[in-house]
Order: structure tokens, then C-alpha cells, then sequence
């Protein structure tokens, strides 16, 4: 087991490595290869899922208008949250950053441990918060900013902010990660050279984290792409995106090929941003980093 | 009047006190050096003068003008860092210039200012190059130019040298110091490293829990040391108690382990208890006239000399011999030491607590 | 580096008012008397936090998902150490894309492999089974364990082994009693992060689960979907409170920006 001559590993790692290996061929491939060649049958109202195959799943899915829409709810929705989380997160990352510790550590568990709450609960306390009854309401009201309940439940704008709440938490991780790697006499060197603190700031340090923006930037924008339990609750029936619209046809209306279909779009489509963007970003930033 | 002065400094952090009533004076054009362990307090001063840190009590005086309390980027004060901070994100040029962009000199002056530094630190033709794709040593360099691009005043130096290897450093003790010498910049040195502080300056602070314990030159602080802190950590030296029996003008009759020595005192008051410093360079074999008999109980050969460990009834002393050609006596073989009188120093044991064996 | 101004510290107290304020409602809603939920309310009681006891679905859904849970976890990890220090250990092709292949479920949209097992599980007429239900899991935690395990194994000091073996250990005696204690807390708090993503996965398992295996986050959707009384809030108040439980564990263990922030990828 433990042989320490790497140069000839021979079979010792694909043993140890099989049954994992295994277990994912057999249930993540094969599964989703099966949901490929369901996307190509045909469905019927009356007889379900057909064994001939055909493009007119995807064809309906690209040019009929109704999913037209969802897809570009979808994806305004994702850049909304993604912009929100680089305008929320950063400074707040940054801040940290310079904190001392203990209060750093504890700051931090509070800005990532609602990562290991789970997303019902999340999106459940949203609900309450943007109710026409709701805490944000009330107190407005409260204040007399405004005579009426705004409505934020099952609107855009509360599906962004309650989604942000849920993924902002990665972009800060992102973000910290690439300000560990910082030298933090850098900034000094900077005022030293006669820059301001602002000077520094724009110059020395904002560059020099624009790759944690950036790859936050990416995750944060394929997990709100592919988001569900969020857009389903806070959304509702009225504001479908790509997820709760597949969630319809595979639960809803049993048009099991549909579903697959827009699936498979929706994956092919995440990862060729997360897998586009990240070449993108390396290139660009290889010449800094290690 | 001196180009830069700390008047009382000190600072504190709650019950810690890092630096005591500080006071130094720097001449315009010299480098000296702030040499110390860990911990004495070097780094916090330099820290001071940049402006990175706020004295607790004292003032600061650039050219006559206070800065204690004026923004780092206000002082003109060039530094280099340990770890060379260089902007990983900027060329070589980019780093080098970027104390001129900060004020405003415009593009072409600011190009061939830029050429003018890396010229100096004989980095020519590499402006294009990111930081990553640069040795140790060039970073080092860059680090130099960017610092001394912008015409500063005064210069801070925090152990610049202490992540090059043995042969690097060496070359870049000289040519530093030709660099310093040639732009005649104000230059503090912080290092740890005596060879590298008695190499480069002009004057030496030996610093000692946060407050300088001797200011002289290199020869001075090597030659005279005044307390014992500074005797043993500059080169390595033998320590003797004594008591003193008897002062004359020129020197104290001190008795040690039976013995009476006559050592020169250099007009300090010495009394009581005592101890007897001397140089391992200074203790000789000698084969005749001996004044004291031992046994050779280590011998180590170091290239330009031999170091011997010789077992005395004044305990085991150090002695240097340089390398002559023909090797001395072997372990275990018996030999004479003889010393000048006048190469003796003593202090006396208050100054800093106990004898001390060897350093 | 520089110091937080007033306004740095200001923001810091905005930015974690805004992170805790769904969560903070969610427990003040628990302890309401009304039968549904409003925000503010008068009257304190603890009568929703005894009706989760009463309510047969929500325990079961509980239980269902403790069992599930563990058994990912457990599974999960059993495969991801050696997967893990076959990676960190040895230099053979393939190498790169088998690493890629086992994160990759991160990777994927937890909607699509909703959908993917639905469609496998169906075919193979297996929807209904527990075990189903836990292999699906281990898909989906598997990436965790393996990124602790991983940070483990390649941050491990080889020369410790050499040392054992230059003793007269044999391989596998090195392998047991230098190794795995090595590495043993990068293991176990990927198994605790395996359990916590299991416990919590909501969006794939809606596809797959049936009304005999409804996990509680499927349970408390569900309800959601429908009424608004606020047996889900109390619900969700022992679960956030739970898991802080588990975070402050996982914090003395292995620490927790380490995990949620990761070495390896």
C-alpha cells in the first residue's frame, strides 16, 4: 500500500481509487448519459415517454418565447445576484481582512456558516422578512416611508436579494482566499512611495484581488443560473426560472424529454461559462501569481 | 545639526514596552546601522521613522522639519523591505516608477528616471518583466530602484539582505554600499547580521531590548565595547570574574582565578566585581613565555584559520590563529597562551548582570 | 496592514445584520402563539416547538434524514481517503482528469442530477429505495470529503513514513500508525461536512425522494409550498441551532475557514 517510489506507481492508485471510481461511472456518467438520450424521445400526453427519437424537444425549448423568457429571467437574474454579491462582498471581505483576531474569526463563521444551513431554511426567513405583513415592510410602514406593503415576495427584486443572501458567502470565501496569498507589506511599500491611502487601495491592492472577484464572480453566477429552492419560494408559479421550469415538466407535467432537455442546456450551458471563464481568467492573471 | 534625530523615543503596546527613551542622531550622507537580536526593538524604530508606527512619547526631525505625527506617504522616506513587497501585478518599470506616479511627474521623465535606477542596480533591459519571473537577487534590486527612484531624503533598509544566499550577499554588501556612497543618501540600515553592519556603515547602533546600548564606528564597537551586551554580541569573545584590587591612571589591577591582571580601563570607573574581556585574535601560543598553561580540547579548521578551545585554570578559552601553514598543536596536546596586556577590556558586572562564559 | 476605519466596521455591522436577519426571524417566529406566522407578534409560547414532536411526518423526515445522512457520510469517506491518497501520493496519468471527474459534482447543477437519478432510479425501477436515496448522496458529498482528505494527504510530511520504515515498520504497520493518524482530522471533519451537506441537500433530492423516503428538507418545502403555520419555523430554529452546534465542532476539529474555504482543487 504505501509505496514511496513514485515513479513507478503501477496499479496501486486505480485500486485505491476504484470503488470510487466505479460508483461514479456507474451513477453520476451513466445517469446523466441516460438523461441525454432521454432529452431526443418523444413525449405524449396520453402515452408518456415514446422510445423514438427526435430534436423537437430542443426545438421547442429554443424558439418557443415562453422559455425564451425563463432563460433570459434566468440570466438576468444571475448577473443581478452576481453583481450584488462583487458590491455586497468585496468590502465586506476586505474589512475582515483587516480585522484582528478573535473578532476575524468570529466574523467569518458568522459571513460562511450559513453555508451549512440548509437553503430552506434560508429562503424561509427571507419569506418572513419580505412579506406584505413582514418584518421589511412593517418597519418601513413603521417609519412612514411608505403608506402601502411594498411587494418584494414573488417579485424580481426579492428573488435577487434573497438569493444574494444565499451565495454571497462564496464570493467572500473566493475573495479571502486570494487576499491570504497578499503580502501584506505591499500596501506599506505603496504609502512609502508617497500614495495615499486611497492611491494604494485603487493601485496596490484592488488589482491585486481582482482574481478572487473574479473566480467568486463565476461560481456565483452558475449556482444563481441553477438555482431552485430560492426562485420556487420567493418566485413563485408567476416567476419561473430554468430549474423550477425543468422541476414543472419532470413533476409537473410528467414531460419527461422536455425536462431532460432543458437540463442538458442548462448544464452544457454552466459549464461552459465556469469553464470558459476560469481558462479566461487564468490567462489574463498567470503572469502574477504562482 | 543632524540630517535626522530622535529625540526620547519610545513606544509601548499596554504593559510591553518595545522601545525605552530612544536618542539618535544621523549625519546627512552617512549610513549607519541598527544591529541587534530579535527583538530589540531595530525593526519598531524603522517602523517609527517610516511612519508606519506612532511613537508613544519622542518626536522625529527630518532636515529640521517634525514628522512625528505626518502621514507615511507625506515623509519622502525611501524603504526596502525584508520581503521586498514588490506589486506583483505591475513590470519592473511599473514598480520603479510608481513613487514618481505618485507625484505627478509626467511620463517621459518619469521613463527615463526609471532607466536611470535600474541602471544603477544593473537591472537594464528588464523593465518589461513581472516579479514572478525575476530571482531573489534581481527582486532585491528592483526593490533597491523603486525605493531610491524617487530621489528620497533618507533611506530605510529592513534587513534587506536576509534572504540571499552566503556569496550573493557578500557582493551585494559592497555594491550597495557603492550605491549609497555614490547618490550620498542618509541610509539606515536594520540587521541583525554584524558582518553585514561592520562591512557597510559609517556608524553602528547596537541595539538591546528596545534601547541602543553603544554608538560608535565599526571599529569602536568591535575594539571598545562599552557594555557587555555589546562585547559578546559583536564577534565572539572570553569572559573572566574578577574583583578589582587596585585603579591607577591608566589601568586596574584585577584579580582573576588567583592571577592579578593589569587591564586598561579607557577612563571608565570600574570597581568591585568585574569582568576581563579578550578577543580570541588576541591570545597567542607561545611556546617560551607563557602566562598561562593548558590543554587543547577542540580544534577546528575553518579555512583562514584555526579556532582552538584551549582547557586553562582560568576555564576554556577561545583562541584564533590565522592560517599560516604549518597546523597547530593536536587535541589533547599541551600549550602556552600569552596576550598584550593593553588588548584586554573589563567592565564591570553590574552593566548588565553575571558573568558570561563565551559568545 | 492597514486598520479597519469607522466605516469599515460600520459596514461589517451592516454586512452581518443583513447575513444573520433571516435567520434571527426564523427563531423569533418559532415562539409565536398564533397559528400562523406574523411578524411582530405579542403572546411567547413554546406550543410550535411541541408540535414537531406530535407531527409523525417531520420526525420521520428527521429520522430519515439522520440515517441518510450517516450513511453518505460514512460511505462517502470510506471511498474519498484512498481515492484521496492516491491522488495526493502518486504521480500516474490521469491523474488530473480523475480528480476533475470527482469534484465534478459540484460542478453540475443540483437540478440535473435531480433529474439524472430520477431517470436512472426509474428505469432500473429502484425510486422507492433508502439505498438509492444514500448512493445519490455520496455523489453529491463525495467532492467534500475528498477535498479535506486531499488537503490532508498532500500537506502530510513524508519523512515521518520514511522515518517508521527506517524503524523496521512494515508498509502497512507505517500506513496505520503514522499515516491514517495523521490525516485523521482532515477525515473527520470531511465526514462531518459530508454529514451537514447531506443533511442539508434539498434541490436534487426533491426529484428523487417519494413519499416514503421524504427527507426533512423536502418535509419543510413542502409545507412551506403549502401552509404557512409556523411548525416550520420551529423546525428550522432546532436545525439552525444544531448546526451551529456542529460548526463550533468543526471549528475546534479541523477549523472552519479551512474547510469551507478549502486547499485543494
Amino acid at each position: 500500500m504505501a509505496t514511496l517510489d513514485d515513479a513507478r506507481p503501477g496499479a496501486a492508485p486505480w485500486l485505491l481509487s476504484g470503488p470510487a471510481l466505479l460508483l461514479f461511472i456507474g451513477l453520476l456518467l451513466v445517469p446523466l448519459l441516460l438523461t441525454l438520450m432521454l432529452s431526443f424521445r418523444v413525449f405524449s400526453d396520453t402515452a408518456g415517454v415514446q422510445s423514438a427519437f427526435t430534436l423537437s424537444n430542443y426545438r421547442e425549448v429554443v424558439s418557443d418565447p415562453y422559455y425564451g423568457t425563463i432563460f433570459l429571467r434566468t440570466a438576468g437574474l444571475a448577473f443581478a445576484v452576481t453583481l450584488l454579491s462583487i458590491v455586497l462582498g468585496v468590502p465586506e471581505t476586505i474589512v475582515l481582512a483587516r480585522m484582528k483576531r478573535p473578532w476575524q474569526s468570529l466574523c467569518l463563521l458568522i459571513v460562511l456558516g450559513p453555508l451549512l444551513i440548509s437553503v430552506v431554511v434560508r429562503t424561509l426567513g427571507w419569506q418572513i422578512l419580505l412579506g406584505n405583513n413582514g418584518v421589511f415592510n412593517n418597519v418601513l410602514q413603521a417609519l412612514h416611508i411608505t403608506d402601502e406593503p411594498i411587494r418584494l415576495v414573488f417579485t424580481m427584486t426579492g428573488m435577487i436579494i434573497a438569493l444574494t443572501h444565499v451565495l454571497v458567502p462564496f464570493m467572500v470565501m473566493s475573495v479571502w482566499a486570494n487576499m491570504q496569498k497578499l503580502d501584506s507589506q505591499v500596501e506599506w511599500a505603496g504609502r512609502s512611495l508617497g500614495g495615499s491611502s486611497f492611491a494604494v487601495f485603487r493601485r496596490v491592492v484592488l488589482p491585486q484581488i481582482m482574481p478572487g472577484v473574479l473566480s467568486g464572480s463565476i461560481i456565483v453566477f452558475a449556482l444563481s443560473a441553477s438555482a431552485f429552492a430560492t426562485p420556487a419560494l420567493i418566485g413563485g408559479r408567476r416567476l419561473k426560472v430554468v430549474a423550477t421550469a425543468a422541476y414543472d415538466e419532470f413533476l409537473g407535467t410528467l414531460n419527461w424529454p422536455l425536462g431532460a432537455s432543458i437540463a442538458v442546456l442548462l448544464l452544457i450551458a454552466n459549464v461552459a461559462i465556469v469553464m470558459g471563464c476560469s481558462r479566461l481568467a487564468e490567462r489574463r492573471f498567470k503572469h502574477i501569481f504562482d | 545639526m543632524a540630517f535626522l534625530t530622535l529625540q526620547g523615543i519610545s513606544k509601548r503596546y499596554g504593559d510591553f514596552t518595545a522601545i525605552e527613551q530612544l536618542d539618535l542622531s544621523v549625519e546627512r550622507g552617512e549610513l549607519l546601522s541598527l544591529l541587534g537580536p530579535s527583538g530589540c526593538g531595530k525593526t519598531t524604530t524603522l517602523q517609527m521613522v517610516a511612519g508606519f508606527v506612532t511613537p508613544t512619547t519622542g518626536r522625529i526631525l527630518l532636515d529640521g522639519r517634525d514628522i512625528t505625527h505626518e502621514r507615511p506617504e507625506k515623509r519622502g522616506i525611501g524603504v526596502v523591505f525584508q520581503s521586498y513587497a514588490l506589486f506583483p501585478h505591475m513590470t519592473v518599470a511599473g514598480n520603479v516608477g510608481f513613487g514618481l506616479e505618485m507625484r505627478k511627474v509626467k511620463r517621459k521623465e518619469r521613463e527615463a528616471r526609471v532607466a536611470e535606477a535600474l541602471a544603477l542596480v544593473r537591472l537594464n533591459g528588464l523593465g518589461h518583466r513581472y516579479p514572478k519571473e525575476l530571482s531573489g537577487g534581481q527582486r532585491q534590486r528592483v526593490a533597491i530602484a523603486r525605493a531610491i527612484a524617487m530621489e528620497p531624503e533618507l533611506l530605510l533598509l529592513d534587513e534587506p539582505m536576509s534572504n540571499l544566499d552566503a556569496k550573493l550577499r557578500e557582493e551585494m554588501h559592497i555594491e550597495l554600499r557603492g550605491i549609497q556612497k555614490r547618490l550620498g543618501i542618509t541610509t539606515i540600515l536594520v540587521t541583525h547580521d554584524q558582518v553585514e553592519a561592520m562591512t557597510m556603515s559609517d556608524r553602528i547602533a547596537v541595539m538591546h531590548r528596545g534601547t541602543i546600548a553603544q554608538l560608535s564606528t565599526p571599529y569602536d564597537a568591535y575594539e571598545r565595547p562599552a557594555t557587555p551586551f555589546a562585547s559578546t554580541f559583536l564577534g565572539r569573545t572570553n569572559a573572566f570574574a574578577g574583583e578589582v584590587l587596585r585603579r591607577n591612571p591608566r589601568c586596574a589591577e584585577v584579580s582573576v582565578a588567583g592571577a592579578t591582571l593589569h587591564v586598561p580601563h579607557e577612563g571608565r570607573h570600574v570597581d568591585g566585581a568585574v569582568n576581563v574581556y579578550i578577543r580570541p585574535e588576541k591570545l597567542h601560543l607561545a611556546n617560551g613565555d607563557a602566562r598561562v598553561r593548558g590543554r587543547i580540547a577542540t580544534r577546528v579548521f575553518v579555512g583562514n584559520q584555526w579556532l582552538l578551545e584551549v582547557e586553562t585554570h582560568l576555564g576554556k578559552l577561545r583562541v584564533a590563529q590565522p592560517n599560516h601553514g604549518a597546523p597547530p598543536p593536536e587535541e589533547g596536546d599541551e600549550v602556552g597562551l600569552d596576550w598584550t596586556d593593553d588588548d584586554l577590556r573589563v567592565l564591570t558586572q553590574d552593566t548588565a548582570g553575571g558573568a558570561h562564559g563565551h559568545a | 496592514m492597514k486598520q479597519n476605519g469607522i466605516l469599515g466596521l460600520v459596514y461589517n455591522a451592516f454586512f452581518l445584520s443583513f447575513i444573520i436577519a433571516p435567520l434571527a426571524v426564523v427563531m423569533l417566529v418559532a415562539f409565536t402563539d398564533k397559528g400562523f406566522i406574523s411578524m411582530p407578534f405579542e403572546g411567547a409560547s413554546l406550543r410550535w416547538f411541541r408540535a414537531i414532536i406530535e407531527n409523525g411526518d417531520i420526525v420521520a423526515a428527521f429520522w430519515l434524514s439522520v440515517r441518510l445522512a450517516f450513511a453518505a457520510a460514512t460511505i462517502g469517506v470510506l471511498l474519498a481517503v484512498p481515492a484521496a491518497l492516491a491522488i495526493a501520493r502518486y504521480r500516474f496519468p490521469g491523474r488530473a482528469a480523475l480528480t476533475s471527474f470527482f469534484l465534478s459534482p459540484m460542478m453540475i447543477p443540483a437540478v440535473v442530477l435531480g433529474i439524472a437519478f430520477l431517470r436512472f432510479l426509474s428505469l432500473l425501477h429502484l425510486s422507492g429505495s433508502f439505498w438509492s436515496l444514500v448512493c445519490a448522496h455520496v455523489i453529491i458529498v463525495l467532492p467534500y470529503a475528498l477535498r479535506l482528505a486531499l488537503s490532508s494527504a498532500v500537506g502530510l510530511d513524508r519523512d515521518a513514513e520514511r522515518a517508521a520504515l527506517s524503524c523496521g515498520a512494515s508498509r502497512f504497520t507505517a500506513f496505520r500508525r503514522v499515516v491514517l493518524p495523521m490525516i485523521r482530522t482532515g477525515v473527520a471533519g470531511g465526514w462531518v461536512l459530508s454529514f451537514i451537506q447531506s443533511f442539508d441537500e434539498l434541490t436534487m433530492t426533491i426529484f428523487v425522494a417519494t413519499p416514503g423516503t421524504t427527507t426533512l428538507p423536502v418535509a419543510m418545502y413542502n409545507q412551506i409550498a403549502q401552509t404557512i403555520d409556523p411548525l416550520v419555523a420551529s423546525v428550522s430554529a432546532v436545525l439552525i441551532v444544531g448546526t451551529v452546534l456542529l460548526m463550533v465542532l468543526l471549528d475546534r476539529m479541523v477549523g472552519l475557514d479551512r474547510i469551507l474555504i478549502g486547499e485543494a482543487r
